[in-house]
């Protein structure tokens, strides 16, 4: 991996739609360099949209997207595969292809057709498959794998581009506790080892603060707070953003914020006056819990 | 990093697959050539294997040389050429839409062929090479008139299948309502033409295919790079640096060609480019394209068939159209039927 040009990731004045409905308004943003940024956001905010359009897969109706300082467009789209590497949210993959197959055509933007396949490319598809733990299953038909085996081989796929800067949407999306840690101590390695910048989609937010050094939380299409963990993630922000009301703990193992959800039939321990009874406490519980709604003494 | 080690599986597997591959193209191509020899040692008379093989390089005397070279090998090369272009055009198609429903002759394009054919030679009474040019015609423009209406911001593959298959019934009632119209041997003239049929094809045929073959066939191989890709769909291909609409249209327009001028060539032989792109697949244990064996497969479809058509019911000749479709309808309702299980839709 070589970084003797620093990679730099931009969005300026970004308006992006479908059809008619624009989804993006004047959005500016600067990736930062060699981080993970974490985007948050509720569903249908745009998160997917913003990182297509980071990906040139989208065409902005105003604005730009700037990778090295030029506008992405302008470009050839081999030489912006070689820069940046997305991971869409639901990748499709054809029936039967093998699992060293597909990560194989990840080298695509790095082949010409007159350039045979060479040793090079072996070595980036095996270190690309060696980091994500699926080596052994390189002979096993996709469909026949497990959603988080599954997930580990498109990831697999995407580093065998061997590009500096890596979009992925959701990477953890269908992966058990388990193995949404390793997917995400994975980017870390691949981003301490190699300065690659990395940019996600993650609905988990304590995860998002655990392991994001840049979050980026949006609404409405916006960027609502940008910043540090702890800056982005406070009470305001998260009802602003999410409508929910929640309680910022700090995270007992790492310390970053933690999110605690407060939602609308939960019963507060810490709220509750101390001379409520227990049994008191119960039956609004198992009210609670049946569904039945009526007012609580808050 | 990779360890050797790692990198030995990786290169390992990549052989594997690639010698399977040639494995099924060698012996592929070997079964190929046996029945085209045997195609040609059959007939009113008969000759024997060994001999045709002498007379195709070279050898042989004179009445086997004419009766081989003349009579008999015009219309097995005419049915090897057509196969193979039905063959890579299925494979195409079914790659690009990445569903085995998705061949020429399931979405409407050689049914719009065949609607132009039948109003030539029924309506302007037109036979031979103007027939052809008007099936031509016919699959591109039927082929533009899908893609413009399944154009909403780059073509998707699902709405593609299904505007196909709304023009090939459209089409298709176009067709009965001119054989309708027409006299009765010209109507029946047109319907063997529609059943597809090798019969009485000449040197020129094989020239005109095999002019075509020669630009399109380097083409397809050129582009299969890029059908690997975005066969990923569209977002990784987009990923991958593809440029995936005019990549899309690139290959939509092979495809379309490829299936035109074996329309053209010998009418819409019903079913092969359906068949051989799975057969392929399943044999090469690829997910495609494996252009060249789908090539090789359509090419024996045709072939075998043609065989049995010609000799295997005594003195009646069928159009070889006819024995395709009894070999192709029953898969495609095993397609359907194990789509409809499955729950997805193919
Ligand atoms: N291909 C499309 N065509 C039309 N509208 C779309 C398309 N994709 C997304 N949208 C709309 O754009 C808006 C933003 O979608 P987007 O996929 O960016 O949301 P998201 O933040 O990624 O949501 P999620 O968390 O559910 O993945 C939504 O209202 C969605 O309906
Ligand atoms: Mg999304």
């Amino acid at each position: 991996m070589e970084n003797l040009v620093e990679h730099s990731l931009a969005a300026d004045g970004l308006a992006v739609g479908y059809d008619q409905r624009e989804i993006i308004h004047d959005l500016s943003v600067r990736i930062p360099t060699g981080k993970i940024t974490v985007i948050v956001g509720a569903n249908a905010c745009g998160k997917s949209t913003l990182l297509k359009t980071m990906a040139r897969l989208l065409k902005p109706s105003r604005g730009s997207v700037l990778l090295d300082g030029k506008s992405i467009q302008s470009i050839p789209t081999r030489e912006v595969a070689t820069k940046l590497g997305l991971l869409p949210q639901s990748p499709t993959a054809p029936e039967g292809i093998t699992v060293a197959d597909l990560v194989g055509r990840g080298r695509y933007p790095r082949t010409r057709w007159i350039r045979q396949w060479s040793k090079a490319d072996d070595e980036a598809v095996a270190a690309a498959m060696t980091s994500t733990d699926v080596l052994e299953i390189a002979d096993r038909p996709i469909d026949e794998l497990s959603g988080g085996q599954r997930q580990r081989v498109w990831i697999a796929m995407a580093l065998a581009q061997e590009t500096d800067i890596l979009l992925l949407d959701e990477p953890t999306t269908f992966l058990d506790l388990t193995h949404q840690f390793e997917v995400l101590d994975l980017l870390v390695d691949l981003n301490k080892q190699d300065d690659r910048t990395i940019v996600l989609v993650l609905h988990d937010l304590n995860q998002a603060c655990r392991f994001g050094d840049h979050l980026i939380a949006m609404k409405d299409g916006a960027i609502a707070a940008e910043g540090n963990p702890r800056e982005v993630i406070t009470e305001e922000v998260v009802q602003d953003v999410f409508g929910l009301g929640v309680k910022i703990v700090p995270d007992p193992v790492a310390g970053t914020p933690m999110v605690v959800p407060i939602g609308r039939h939960t019963t507060r321990a810490d709220a509750q006056p101390a001379s409520v009874s227990s049994a008191a406490a119960a039956l609004a519980a198992s009210a609670a819990a049946n569904g039945v709604c009526r007012p609580t003494d808050r | 990093m990779a360890t050797a080690e790692a990198v030995q599986v990786i290169t390992r597997a990549r052989a594997a697959r690639q010698a399977r591959l040639l494995l099924v193209i060698v012996v592929l191509a070997a079964i190929v050539f046996v029945t085209f020899c045997v195609s040609l040692s059959l007939g009113d008379f008969k000759i024997p294997v060994i001999d045709v093989v002498k007379t195709l390089f070279g050898g042989g005397d004179k009445a086997t040389e004419f009766i081989v070279n003349r009579l008999r090998l015009p219309r097995a090369l005419t049915g090897l050429m057509v196969g193979a272009a039905l063959g890579m055009s299925g494979a195409i198609f079914q790659s690009i839409a990445r569903n085995p429903l998705a061949s020429p002759d399931i979405i409407g394009v050689t049914y719009g062929a065949s609607a132009f054919a039948v109003f030539a030679i029924v309506t302007l009474g037109l036979t031979g090479v103007a027939v052809s040019a008007f099936a031509i015609v016919g699959a591109v423009l039927t082929a533009f008139i899908m893609y413009v209406l399944a154009w909403r911001h780059g073509v998707s593959s699902y709405r593609l299948i299904l505007i196909g298959i709304g023009i090939g019934a459209i089409a298709t009632s176009l067709t009965s309502f001119l054989l309708t119209k027409a006299r009765v041997e010209i109507a029946q003239q047109a319907l063997i033409w529609l059943t597809g049929s090798l019969n009485g094809r000449d040197w020129s045929n094989v020239r005109s295919m095999g002019i075509t073959l020669a630009v399109l066939a380097p083409l397809t191989v050129f582009m299969v790079q890029r059908l690997r890709i975005l066969q990923l769909g569209d977002e990784t291909a987009y990923g991958l640096g593809l440029r995936v609409e005019s990549s899309r249209l690139g290959l939509i327009v092979i495809g379309v060609l490829l299936a035109a001028v074996a329309t053209a060539a010998a009418g819409p032989i019903g079913f092969v480019a359906f068949v051989a792109p799975p057969i392929a697949r399943r044999l090469t244990r690829s997910p495609g394209p494996a252009m060249i064996a789908s090539a090789l497969l359509g090419a024996l479809v045709v072939a075998l068939s043609d065989l049995i058509a010609q000799h295997a019911f005594g003195d009646t000749q069928l159009p070889v159209g006819v024995v395709t479709g009894v070999v192709g309808a029953p898969y495609l309702m095993f397609l359907l039927a194990r789509s409809n299980r499955v729950g997805s839709g193919g």
